[in-house]
């Protein structure tokens, strides 16, 4: 018995690794979702749309332009950053006097207009985009599998990304100002603080890691209008898990789900598009506030 | 949504203005009774001026946005995976009504019923969190429905079911004309539609408002809130799991398009253009945006882009919807 499991693992392990792929934007798309949470109260369901523009924009940047890949990785977060600070002064400010759920319908219908221009202008069917040379050549030898350098790659620039949030976040000052912003926004202004600014500035940085992300996934999966959409939802179920309060909570649940995931697509892969959501109502019915958060 | 609601509040204590025609046993006010008797008109003429099947159509998405109404706007539930038990409804009745043979009558009970067993076992779940969080569990747990579906053998996976029956009422009546098939589809609405009334007027409704207006005080009064948004939640599914078995037989098909999230979305919208926490608002958002889907068809991906747009557009200028904004106009409830 023992010996067969060891041997499913064995042949499993290249899903294995490529679960902490997913993980890796799991944990950068649920991170993001985080950051914006704390500080607008929204729910960000354009999450996935700005996900999938961060991909298009990088491969509009290759096709239109010919500005490659490594560029792309910080031009393309820059450029949604900048759409989201076009939606957040625009519309979201406008709303934050208002039930938090309207945050969230105001997103959906956002995410719906944004998808849908996508895929009136390229249609439903992928777009290229082929890693950077540097990234492609011979898969490296783990020892145990042969990995694509590429998804090397996306995990550790995922890992890389969240400690540099949590880092700003938990050390610098910035971040100081904001985690006293999260619990008392009225107060830090009356310290002469901008406060405005600096949510705007929040949700502008959720917004670009969704973009990152999406550049990052581009050489992956197929750049489509539809790639964040099914995408956000298992992100949802993976904010619900871990709970919006901390980033390493996020970034830890994140991982952890892709791995479980990629366990699944071994040992019964009919469950692997469930396993989540089978997941997510055990955590709710164990612990209603998630994995780290605060009830 | 409490603070949309704030408004209505205090007219729970003002004693109602009296009903016209006895209109106000089913708990209907002046106002209400005239927009009761003006649909009722409309469900008699409309077969005979307008297409039945596209009534038909408008009659099964009203009473879905009217189920989904009953949560949003008297317990102040946000579902967003309203489309689990819309789809799997039409596909119990439509597999119900081909390959068990069942009469009509019973494949919407079918679907009725399954609506409930799954309102119960995703309201158990979802009811631990409020707010955003409780719509991002049901978005979830109505995805994870929607891959069962795409899986299970008996939904036919991409292709559907198709050719389902519309066979004979009480294996009498035979519903392959459109126009009778209508006076059952119109009686369904209705009944549907006078049921969610009751709910709302009755004792069980009243404490459902009190939990959306403050649940903490609710429960400091004694009453278990979980127990009553379970009760509820399970109602609403229901009646959204008879709304998509009436439409599967309608249309004679079941597909994956209405399990999808893109539904649940779609029937947030009706409920959002017609007037969260209204009477009739749901039936005229399902009127405004079947009707729109209507005549937009020939746009394709566009429709998407529209309905995302009007969504915009009511959350920032229009949260009152159609029919509250004429009731605000009016200085009436509708």
């Amino acid at each position: 018995m023992l010996e067969e499991i060891l041997f499913q693992l064995e042949l499993g392990l290249p899903q294995i690794v490529l679960g902490l792929v997913n993980g890796a934007f799991y944990a950068l798309l649920s991170l993001g979702l985080a950051v914006i949470f704390g500080m607008l109260n929204v729910i960000n369901f354009a999450h996935g749309a700005q996900f999938m523009m961060g991909a298009f924009v990088a491969w509009m940047l290759l096709n239109w332009v010919g500005i490659g890949y490594w560029p792309a990785l910080v031009l393309s977060p820059l450029i949604v950053g900048a759409f989201g600070v076009l939606i957040e002064k625009t519309m979201i400010s406008r709303l934050y006097k208002l039930d938090h759920l309207y945050g969230l319908l105001l997103t959906f219908g956002l995410a719906l207009i944004i998808e849908g221009i996508f895929r009136n202008e390229f249609g439903s069917s992928g777009l290229p985009y082929s890693p950077p040379a540097a990234l492609g050549g011979p898969p490296v030898d783990l020892g145990f599998m042969f990995l694509p350098k590429y998804r090397l790659w996306v995990v550790v620039a995922a890992l890389a990304m969240s400690l540099a949030t949590w880092l700003v976040i938990e050390k610098t000052r910035l971040g100081a100002y904001l985690r006293a912003a999260t619990e008392n926004a009225a107060l830090v202004q009356a310290f002469g603080v901008n406060v405005p600014r600096m949510v705007t500035l929040t949700y502008a940085a959720g917004v670009a890691l969704a973009a990152f992300a999406g550049v990052l996934a581009a050489p992956i999966y197929s750049v489509n209008p539809q790639m964040g959409s099914s995408l956000i939802i298992v992100v949802f179920a993976v904010v619900v898990i871990g709970g919006m309060g901390s980033i390493l909570g996020s970034v830890l649940t994140g991982f952890g789900l892709g791995l479980v995931e990629g366990l699944t697509k071994v040992f019964y892969p009919e469950a692997s598009s469930t396993v989540i959501f089978v997941i997510m109502a055990i955590v709710l019915l164990a612990r209603p506030a998630g994995l780290f958060g605060r009830a | 949504m409490a603070s949309g609601h704030a408004s209505t509040a205090p007219a729970l204590l003002v004693p109602e203005a009296p009903g016209l025609l006895g209109l106000s046993g089913l708990g209907f006010n002046r106002a209400q009774s005239i927009a009761f008797l003006v649909m009722l008109g409309v469900l008699l003429v409309g077969p005979f001026l307008l297409y039945p099947v596209f009534l038909m159509k408008l009659l099964c998405f009203a009473l879905f946005a009217c189920a989904f109404n009953l949560l949003i706007g008297y317990v102040g539930l946000l579902s967003f995976g309203h489309a689990m038990f819309f789809g799997m409804g039409g596909y119990v009745a439509a597999h119900a009504a081909k390959v068990w043979g069942l009469t009509p009558e019973l494949a919407i009970l079918a679907g009725g019923v399954v609506g409930a067993g799954l309102g119960v076992v995703a309201g158990w779940v979802a009811i631990r969190r409020q707010g955003i969080y409780f719509a991002m569990i049901t978005l979830a747990l109505a995805q994870m429905v929607y891959f069962f579906c795409l899986q299970a053998p008996f939904t036919g996976g991409e292709d559907g079911i198709q050719r389902v029956p519309r066979g004979a009422l009480f294996g009498a009546i035979d519903l392959s004309s459109d126009l009778t098939l209508y006076w059952v589809v119109a009686a369904v609405f209705l009944a549907g539609f006078l049921f969610i009334n009751r709910i709302v007027h009755s004792p069980f409704g009243q404490v459902l408002k009190a939990i959306r207006e403050n649940e903490p005080r609710a429960t400091s009064l004694g009453y278990r809130t979980d127990d009553y948004k379970l009760v509820a939640f399970t109602l609403s599914a229901t009646l959204a799991g008879i709304a998509g078995g009436t439409k599967a037989l309608l249309f004679g098909i079941a597909t994956l398009t209405d399990v999808y999230w893109a539904m649940s979305g779609e029937v947030v919208l009706m409920t959002l253009v017609g007037g969260l926490g209204t009477v009739f608002g749901p039936v005229v958002g399902a009127a405004v945006i079947v009707t729109m889907q209507n005549y937009l068809a020939e746009f394709g991906a566009w429709v998407t882009v529209i309905q995302g747009v009007i969504f915009v557009a009511c959350v920032l200028a229009f949260r009152a919807g159609v029919v509250g904004e004429l009731g605000r106009i009016l200085k009436v409830r509708l």
